[in-house]
């Protein structure tokens, strides 16, 4: 059974809750099976590129401006971002 | 004749049947009219292109068995050609992720349904066109025969993103119509092509991998579905498709057991190929020229209005102006709508006389009045909200107060409702709408009316003045404002604890999420904003109105009848006394009136449950008021001065020391600090208003919720009473 969204060995990766302001990085695997079909459908694929835009001042939600071409920009909680798992 | 020779000739006849058939479904007034659904994601323009395509000729509805509006409207296609277009929730996916969404697949699923479209519209960001296809994609493999609105062509252009539209018209296989429809550009264009006779898509974008093929063929040879990708999606979702039978689910759910289906991470495949398959057709289609790399305005101003101090004090600000709209503003239409029904009301009362008149003015018109009063409120409140939909300042508000609300099981959009609620819980609930998240919603909506609201102001003036001393505290306070500001505390208090309370104690199979779209600041399109109003007061007059106008004739008919000939001898009785202590007429108008309802259904209600409320400290007398001021809180002072024949024009000063002066059994004040901050508490809590409840019953589509709001608030009135008044007294 292919799960291409899957990885074992989740947990030493950097996450995107992990970027700082304005840091970009490249989304590796979803961790959370149920989570990554929503964010998978919003667009955020292995291979693509996400950019941490802002944070809410309460540190939570945060904004990613998502694709190369910075196509939109997504919200989402920390909680949620823990769950996108970045390349090295 | 053979059997074969039968068959054919009806054959052609049908084949002619079926083109009168369409040619009369073009007519108006002939046979059905084409139906369309327009469907795209949520931010896409959906909205404002249905509002182009019907303007004013929209209908809200209901879809069984969820909170969701059905919005349908006309279109005038062509000069011949009439369309029934219906609004469909904005979504990413034909995977629901809410019970809402899940309008869209029991609707797409169900080819012979008389309600399955002709085709579909979809609107797409040209902006973003490769989220917005995913959607697009999904729809064409159904193989509805669809339409791609390509909207927010001017947004695309300033993003330096140009499209060749022959060559994505041919890699989708659909027409193509690039939009603006914000300003109406390109609508004709596209009223054009739904006027045609439209057919599926010949191209496919996603084929089920072959190992899925032996369960797929199974379901749709089952079912007789026509194609293999409706099959899959019922593979999926055959638990929450509404048409199917308990027989049918049990039929799928074994072969998916049998062939060790596995939705999760299949659909995660599909969707990865699927934005595999897109990226590859828009290489050829989609070029990007942006040279600028300035910040995009939207996070400039972003900087500001999401500022950890300014962002906050503009939205406080914002509340501010709302609520003053609401509580301030719109009381001048209020007034006049109140007295323009009082003047009908004297109207027909001077010139005509019998109890029909007294149903009409007194029942009947007293409730349409019940009804308009609310119009302004609502008005106000939503041309508010559209802005700031509109505008894209509210997807700031939630993301501003999410980590806050989260905490009490209510939505950063919860402000909102919760805000308008200390003016009136009418409106506030409607607003509710704008949460997505259903608990969450449905949390909000339960809680909002705990707010304290303006109708509960002259309860309290009446009852604070009657026991708080006017004395200054601390130097600047006023010690009665002080009482009062103390009610509103408990009213908000007591709304987020109940949220509270109701995150722990709510179970949901659906799952919350944050995960949104982000959108750009736009200005705001007037029609649209003029096209929500005029929305929300149709659907509270029709939908809401009729179970106020209902509950207002039944509370006329229980103050106005009494049982048997209890009404005419309390008359007499009133009028024998009247003249035996030589009172003059206005005093013997009151004296009637107060006998009457001590001896109406209402009144014999309040004697009923007064040894349920005498541990509260309450009489036969508030029993009355309770039961009156279900029309409307503020009814409490009427029927208080009815009760006490202080007569029709007393105003709250004269109430007060009407209830001063009346004295208990050993001729003690009866009003005393306990039995008044009882009072006080019991209305902070109850739930005293049938429009509130009949704007829950209509948000909620159902009775559930209202009749629990209204056990719940009831009880914890009850119990609060009871505790204030067994302590203090």
């Amino acid at each position: 059974m292919p799960t291409p969204i899957l990885t074992p060995e989740t947990a030493a990766r950097r996450s995107v809750k992990d970027l700082q302001l304005g840091e970009s990085g490249t989304i590796c695997c979803l961790k959370d099976p149920e989570m990554a079909l929503k964010l998978l459908e919003m667009g955020c694929i292995p291979g693509t590129q996400v950019r941490l835009n802002s944070r809410a001042p309460l540190g939570c939600p945060i904004t990613l401006v998502v694709g190369e071409a910075a196509d939109y920009t997504l919200s989402l909680r920390v909680s949620e971002a823990a769950t996108i798992l970045l390349k090295e | 004749m053979s059997s074969a020779g039968i068959r054919t000739a009806p054959a052609g006849q049908a084949a002619s049947v079926a083109a009168l058939e369409t040619a009369a479904g073009r007519l108006p007034g002939y046979g059905r009219l084409t139906r369309i659904a327009l469907i795209g994601n949520p931010n896409s323009g959906k909205t404002s292109l249905f509002n182009q395509l019907t303007g004013l000729n929209q209908k809200v509805g209901n879809f069984p068995g969820v909170t969701v509006d059905r919005k349908t409207g006309i279109s005038q296609l062509t000069p011949q050609h009439r369309a029934e277009i219906i609004d469909l929730p904005g979504t990413y996916s034909l995977y629901p992720k809410s019970l809402d969404e899940k309008v869209i697949t029991d609707l797409l699923y169900d080819r012979g349904s008389a309600q399955y479209p002709d085709f579909v519209v979809v609107t797409a960001d040209a902006s973003n066109l490769r989220r917005n296809l995913l959607l697009f994609t999904q729809l064409a493999d159904l193989g509805l025969p669809a339409v791609l609105a390509l909207n927010m062509m001017d947004v695309a252009e300033q993003h330096g993103i140009s499209i060749d539209l022959a060559e994505l018209q041919q890699e989708l296989g659909v027409p193509v119509i690039p939009m603006n429809a914000r300003k109406g550009i390109g609508v004709a264009a596209l009223k054009i092509v739904m006027a045609q006779q439209l057919d599926a898509p010949g191209v496919s974008f996603y084929e089920p991998e072959p190992e899925l093929l032996p369960m797929i063929r199974q379901i749709r040879y089952y079912f007789n579905l026509h194609n293999d990708y409706l099959a899959l999606h019922y593979a999926h979702q055959f638990r929450h498709i509404s048409f199917l039978t308990p027989d049918d689910k049990a039929y799928i759910a074994e072969l998916v057991a049998k062939y060790a289906f596995e939705p999760t991470a299949r659909q995660a495949q599909e969707t990865i190929a699927r934005y595999n398959h897109i990226n590859e057709l828009l290489l050829n289609v989609v070029s990007v020229t942006r040279t600028e790399k300035a910040e995009p305005y939207s996070n400039r101003i972003d900087k500001v209005l999401t500022h950890r101090v300014w962002g906050y004090l503009i939205f406080m600000a914002v509340l501010f102006l709302l609520f003053q709209a609401v509580f301030a503003w719109a009381s001048y239409p209020m007034e006049l709508i109140d007295q323009g029904v009082a003047w009908i009301n004297s109207l027909i009362q001077t010139n005509f006389d019998g109890p029909l008149i007294s149903l009409l003015t007194e029942g009947i018109l007293a409730g349409l009045g019940g009804v308009l009063i609310f119009i302004p409120q609502i008005a106000l409140l939503f041309a508010f909200i559209a802005v700031l939909e509109e505008t894209g300042y509210m997807a700031r508000v939630t993301f501003m107060m999410d980590r806050i609300m989260r905490k009490f099981g209510l939505n950063g959009k919860s402000v909102v409702p919760l805000i308008s609620g200390m003016a009136c819980a009418v409106p506030a609930i409607m607003s509710a709408r704008t949460i997505e998240n259903r608990k969450d919603r449905l949390i909000t909506i339960f809680v909002t009316p705990l707010m304290s609201c303006s109708a509960r102001i002259p309860v309290y003036t009446v009852l604070i003045g009657l026991v708080v001393p006017d004395q200054p505290v601390l130097g600047i306070f006023n010690l009665r404002g002080v009482a009062l500001m103390g009610l509103y505390l408990l009213g908000f208090v007591s709304a987020v604890g109940s949220a509270w309370a109701m995150k722990l104690l709510m179970r949901t199979t659906e799952r919350s999420y944050f995960i949104m779209e982000f959108p750009v600041y736009r200005w705001p399109r007037w029609k649209n904003v003029g096209l929500t109003i005029v929305e929300k007061v149709k659907a509270f007059v029709f939908q809401a109105g009729k179970v106020i106008m209902a509950i207002s004739v039944i509370l006329w008919v229980l103050a106005s009848y009494g049982p048997g000939q209890a009404m005419e001898q309390a008359e007499t009785r009133a009028r024998n006394t009247a003249i035996s202590q030589a009172l003059t007429p206005a005093e013997t108008e009151s004296r009637v009136a107060s006998q009457k309802l001590e001896s109406s259904y209402a009144g014999r209600f309040g004697h009923l449950i007064e040894p349920a409320i005498r541990p509260l400290g309450f009489d036969w007398k508030i029993g009355i008021s309770l039961l009156t001021s279900f029309a409307a809180r503020e009814v409490f002072v009427g029927t208080m001065s009815t009760i006490y024949s202080v007569g029709q024009d007393a105003n709250e000063l004269t109430v007060q020391q009407k209830l001063a002066a009346e004295k208990d059994e050993n001729g003690q004040p009866f009003f005393t600090p306990a039995r008044s901050a009882s009072l006080l508490v019991f209305y902070v809590f109850a739930m005293q208003c049938m429009s509130t409840l009949a704007a829950t019953y209509r948000e909620t589509k159902g009775w559930r919720w209202p009749i629990l709001q209204l056990v719940y608030m009831t009880g914890l009135a009850y119990l609060a009473s009871l505790l204030v008044y067994q302590v203090l007294k």
